[in-house]
């Protein structure tokens, strides 16, 4: 099979349902002339016109707003956020406009709008520009999360966001965009709320999301390769829906629960993901779960603790072997 | 007839005010029919009665929250949603429930809203600063300030995206002009050249905030739209035909041109920003209400017009207010006997998906919890 | 037909409004919009608006007054209209006349002076009670009296640590965890110790808690020059499950039961002396001779047996819904141990004889000390006695022994100047009995039916011997 990258699959995934859909518009940050600040909708206005290509000023609250005033009116927009950071710009639109209209009318109005963009640190920018908020969103009723972790969950996960009725924060990751994965030259989707097995094990269950599934399969590997661990990595892919048969099912097999990611612990898509364990699973827990998280401070810009900072596989596999 | 001041233009408000203009005799008010002015003042009294029958019902503890009532400023939800076509829009803030009475919403399901009832307009999950009604195309009630302008600029984008003659009358009050939702709103709809025209109901008062002490442009609000190269106007707000015909113009120039516009229109509240404000005594005088009342009522106003006029007489206004009043009455009766929505319904209406058989191609949970019915 | 003007909600969080001023008076024209009185919310005052055209009929409140939202305030009708007679019920600001204490309920007295008997200090603050006289040599290591799953205790006296999945996966094999070494973090047990466990055929262990207490401890002797700033050293004592377990279900019963308080006086010479003459007969006899030793306590549990027999309805519980009388007596008396209080039950007291409950008393007060009581020995009272008559304690209140609708608290007979049936002023013997009652349960007046045949049963204690 082809191999393209993360950041081609999700510029496909939008090519494709531009042609599908008149009424899909791309809209941001300079997405049209200067092709995208990571390049991912390079191309698109040649290809589109300036009329579904729409460059933005620099004033997310605005179209933010503008982009669910319109998908009322069944003008399907996506927007970029150049950093999902800059979101919390708009948040008054995301969450009281986007989250709660459908809601407040009695359910008589829609708004399928996505909004889209790198949502991650790791890359060395300080802390205002490192933000991972899919739990704030999550927290939000009415809306919903995905965090693809390779070039194909990104493509078939864009492709579904792009045609759900409610709005769909799609959180991308600017580390992946360049690296490759498999992906099918026909069309496909992946529904939003589907957990993935990215690896079967049989000791200890790592459930992770986004860029922290990356970290976890490697984990895994070094566990298996060193220490005769079997580790089965669950990827979520959707925060909201979240898929909890699957990782509860993965948890009831091994007894173990490992959970990375790179959203800060306190209040984080851990916490969650943890309830649901010892609520689903109690009786099959055979140690207590573990978390291997962010370090719980503001994203550090010097570079060699920013990379201790996030989860690595070394910090995941010290977090496995101390389960006991 | 009133020329609507272009961007950078010299001439002022008060200009107007010195040579008064009869705007009964605009194009749009001198094509009404007898019949068109009655419907126009019978649904300002109704919009008053309405109100005032909350604010019982408020004070009866039935309805809960908050309610910010629109007494004085009839003149304007009338005089502008009367213009409303079939591609024009209407979003507004809190401050909502002459809006939708004025685009055709039916007292009774908007005081069932009120009451927190299933048949309440939006089955009550929104309350009085949530009315909705898209198939008459109030786009709601929206309880941040300024909040509601970046998608009114979205309405108006999407009536140009589709290539309708349309328009999008997005108000605002005059305390939401100091937000920054709004002038990036401004901004981008002068950019962008959408069709939308912001309708600043200037009362005087931010919640309890008076306009001197809240912005620091000393001139009208609406000059501010020279900053992004909009036009702009100033409309006296206790005059429905100036209402209607000056906003008529900022419409016709959405529609044809795809031009946003500025107005502001000068109004007055009579009660407090919300009824549980004590207004009299913090932050204005019982005699400036009562001047208002007295001097510059908008259905008084409207009344000696159409009475002049020879439309309207006394047995005729006196039927009105009684059938306003009736209606007023009913809409209370209907919602006190409504049911409560059901506890299942607490998570309905949140994603489309979820009340359209989602689990057919999707899964995983999307609410934490399952109310038991 | 007149309206009637309702205290109006004026903000959000208003639940009562004073009036301030009246700005219409009775008699005086009213339209729609007139203000007709200024209100007092809890946020500002503000002016209440007339709803109807008329005149003012009738003002329901005086200045000063507050009513709740939606009473009555005023009336408008026709002149000459008879406004309806108001129903607000109002409060002033006035201090608000004191409610009748309930005759049933009198409060709970203060503690009567000590006697001039010197107390033995009991090391427990029990508010329940005390049974016998302290004997502090017999302390013991302070152990689960109850053990839960939780609560399992290794052979070094440790709390089992085990994974979920182990104690399920133990719990399958029938294994107990007490002896299973963990390999885990903290010598947790986890799944594959529980298998290893069973491999070797470790069978359930037949070790019991109680063999493990530690021999006596002996009290501390106060060094010859011992530290005088502070009474005891400052310290953390952890909470143990039985002193958790009296906290959790006293609070609950102190503070969810509506609690009320009886006090009667009894002449307690008569069964002082009818016991004299049975442990004079008895105690020295063999049991095969018939011998036994009776304690006052038994004499009394027998009694309030007897008094429940004659006012069954004291003898019932309040279960929500309805109420449980009992068929049986199943009563408890409190024992006192080191740290802290048991109350074992005496099943069936209604078909036992006094040799029968002193038999049974003794058991239980020896497996109480011994931690030996089984969960079902200490459960399904109806009715609890507690003394603390041999600490010279005249008088108290217990607190109520959940599901029970009473307990009963034994004072020391006292010995005092009574007035005689004659007149006169002899040396007598008194002794007060204390009574606490759920009031949704019992009465005062069944209450006191009760404790007057509680005292006439003890005043002619011989009843209690057929």
């Amino acid at each position: 099979m082809r191999k393209i990258t993360y950041r081609q699959a999700i510029k496909e995934a939008l090519i494709e349902e531009l042609r599908r859909d008149p009424n899909v518009v791309i809209m941001g940050e300079e997405v049209a002339q200067y092709n995208g600040a990571y390049k991912v909708t390079e191309g698109l206005l040649e290809q589109f016109g300036a009329k579904r290509i729409v460059d933005t000023p620099i004033s997310e609250t605005a179209f933010s707003g503008l982009a669910i005033g319109a998908s009322m009116l069944g003008i399907r927009p996506v927007i970029e956020f150049m950093f999902f950071s800059f979101c919390y710009v708009s948040f008054d639109q995301v969450i009281n406009n986007a989250a709660n209209i459908r809601y407040m009318s009695g359910g008589l109005i829609n708004c399928p709008v996505v909004f889209r963009g790198p949502a991650n640190g790791g890359t060395n920018v300080g802390a205002t520009h490192s933000h991972t908020p899919e739990n704030f969103i999550a927290n939000t009723p009415g809306l919903k999360v995905v965090c693809p972790s390779t070039a194909y969950d990104a493509k078939g996960l864009m492709k579904s966001a792009i045609r759900d009725n409610d709005p769909v924060f799609v959180m991308e990751n600017t580390i992946l965009y360049g690296q490759e994965w498999e992906v099918p030259d026909e069309e496909y989707l992946i529904p939003i709320g589907k957990a993935d097995i990215k690896r079967t094990g049989t000791d200890l269950s790592i459930i992770a999301h986004g860029r922290a599934v990356i970290t976890a399969l490697a984990a895994a590997q070094e566990l298996a390769d060193k220490h005769g661990i079997n580790a089965e990595v669950v990827d979520l892919r959707s925060i909201r829906p979240l898929d909890v048969d699957t990782f509860v099912n993965s948890v009831k097999k091994t007894g173990r629960a490992l959970l990375v990611d790179e959203n800060k612990p306190f209040c984080g898509v851990g916490a969650q993901i943890a309830f649901h364990i010892q609520a689903e699973a109690f009786d099959f827990l055979d140690a207590p779960i573990a978390r291997v998280s962010a370090i719980d401070s503001p994203a550090i810009y010097s570079k060699p603790l920013e990379d201790e900072q996030l989860p690595n596989p070394r910090r995941v596999v010290e977090a496995a072997l101390k389960m006991g | 007839m009133s020329t609507q001041r272009k961007k950078k233009t010299d001439s002022t408000a008060e200009k107007d005010n010195a040579s008064p203009v009869n705007y009964a005799q605009a194009d749009i008010n001198r094509n009404l029919s007898k019949d068109d002015k009655i419907k126009l003042y019978t649904d300002m009294v109704r919009v008053r009665r309405f109100e005032e029958r909350t604010l019982r019902a408020y004070q009866q503890g039935k309805i809960g929250g908050f309610l910010h009532l629109y007494i004085g400023q009839e003149a304007v939800a009338l005089g502008t949603c009367s213009l409303v076509g079939k591609h024009d829009h209407v979003i507004t803030a809190y401050r909502d429930h002459g809006h939708a009475l004025a685009l055709g919403m039916t007292m009774n399901e908007c005081m069932a809203e009120l009451y927190g009832k299933a048949t309440g307009c939006s089955k009550g999950k929104g309350g009085s600063m949530h009315f909705f009604a898209p198939d008459k195309n109030f786009w709601g009630g929206h309880g941040i300030v300024g909040g509601q302008t970046p998608l009114g600029l979205g309405l108006a984008y999407g009536v140009k995206f589709q290539e309708l003659k349309g328009s999008c009358l997005c108000f605002m009050g005059d305390g939401a002009i100091n937000q920054g939702a709004v002038h990036e709103s401004f901004n981008m709809a002068s950019l962008w050249q959408l069709p939308v025209i912001y309708i600043i109901e200037n009362n005087g008062y931010s919640m309890g905030t008076s306009l001197e002490r809240s912005s620091a442009h000393p001139g009208k609000l609406a000059e501010r739209a020279e900053g992004y190269g909009m036009d702009w106007d100033y409309i006296e707000g206790n005059d429905i035909y100036q209402v209607r015909a000056k906003t008529h113009i900022a419409m016709e120039r959405a529609r044809n041109e795809s031009k946003p516009t500025l107005l502001e229109i000068a109004t007055y509240r009579y009660r407090g920003h919300s009824v549980a404000d004590a207004n009299a005594e913090k932050y204005r005088t019982k005699e400036e209400i009562e001047d208002y009342k007295k001097n510059k009522d908008p259905i008084s106003r409207f009344q000696k017009q159409l009475m002049e006029e020879g439309v309207l007489d006394d047995s005729r206004t006196k039927e009105i207010e009684k059938l306003a009043k009736a209606e007023a009455d009913e809409s209370d009766r209907f919602a006190n006997e409504s049911p409560f929505p059901p506890m299942s319904s607490i998570i309905e209406d949140v994603y489309w998906s979820e009340d359209n058989g989602r689990q057919n191609d999707q899964q995983g949970r999307i609410f934490f919890e399952v109310p038991n019915s | 037909m007149s309206e009637i003007i309702e205290m109006p909600k004026l903000s959000d969080t208003m639940e009562t409004g004073t009036l301030v001023a009246w700005l219409k008076n009775e008699g005086d024209t009213v339209a729609s919009g007139d203000m007709i009185a200024e209100v007092e919310t809890d946020k500002a005052t503000m002016e209440v608006e007339c709803f109807a055209d008329g005149v003012l009929l009738k003002q329901y409140l005086k200045v000063g007054e507050s009513i709740p939202v939606g009473a009555p305030l005023a009336a408008i009708g026709q002149k000459g209209e008879t406004a309806p007679a108001g129903s607000a019920k109002t409060t002033t600001p006035a201090p608000a006349t004191k409610a009748e204490a309930p005759v049933a309920s009198a409060p709970a007295p203060t503690p009567a002076p000590a006697t001039s008997k010197p107390l033995t200090a009991p090391s427990a603050q029990t508010i329940l009670d005390v049974r016998t006289p302290a004997t502090p040599a017999e302390a013991v290591a302070p152990v689960h009296s109850t053990p839960t799953p939780e609560a399992e205790i290794s052979s070094d006296g440790k709390r089992v640590k085990a994974s979920p999945l182990a104690r399920r996966v133990a719990g399958n094999l029938g294994l107990s965890l007490i002896d299973v070494v963990g390999s885990g973090p903290g010598g947790r047990v986890v799944k594959n110790d529980v298998l290893a466990a069973a491999e070797k055929g470790i069978e359930k262990s037949t070790t019991t808690v109680s063999e493990k207490i530690p021999a006596s401890k002996t009290a501390p002797s106060v060094p010859a020059s011992a530290d005088l700033s502070q009474i005891t050293e400052t310290r953390q004592e952890k909470v143990t499950n039985m002193r958790g377990a009296i906290a959790r279900r006293l609070l609950e019963s102190k503070t969810t039961i509506p609690h009320f308080y009886l006090e009667i006086e009894v002449d307690s010479e008569p069964l002082g002396k009818m016991r004299k003459v049975l442990n004079d007969q008895l105690a020295s006899l063999t049991p095969q001779q018939g011998g036994a030793k009776f304690s006052v306590n038994d004499l009394i549990l027998k009694a309030c047996t007897e008094a429940l027999r004659r006012v069954p309805a004291v003898n019932a519980s309040w279960q929500g819904d309805h109420i449980l009388h009992n068929g049986s007596v199943h009563i408890a008396f409190g024992v006192a141990i080191d740290d802290g209080l048991l109350t074992p039950v005496i099943r069936d007291a209604q078909v036992k004889n006094l040799r029968q409950i002193a038999a049974e008393a003794k058991e239980l007060i020896t497996k109480a000390r011994n931690k030996k009581l089984k969960p079902d020995e200490m459960s399904g009272s109806t009715f609890t006695v507690t003394n603390l008559g041999m600490f010279g304690i005249s008088r108290f209140f217990g607190i109520i022994n959940p599901p029970n609708a009473g307990i009963l608290s034994v004072g020391a007979p006292i010995v005092q100047p009574v007035i005689n049936a004659a007149g006169q002023i002899v040396v007598g013997e008194r002794m007060s009995i204390g009574f606490s009652g759920d009031h949704r349960v019992v009465d005062g007046a069944t209450a006191a039916l009760f404790l007057n045949a509680l005292k006439a049963i003890i005043e002619a204690p011989e009843v209690l011997l057929v």
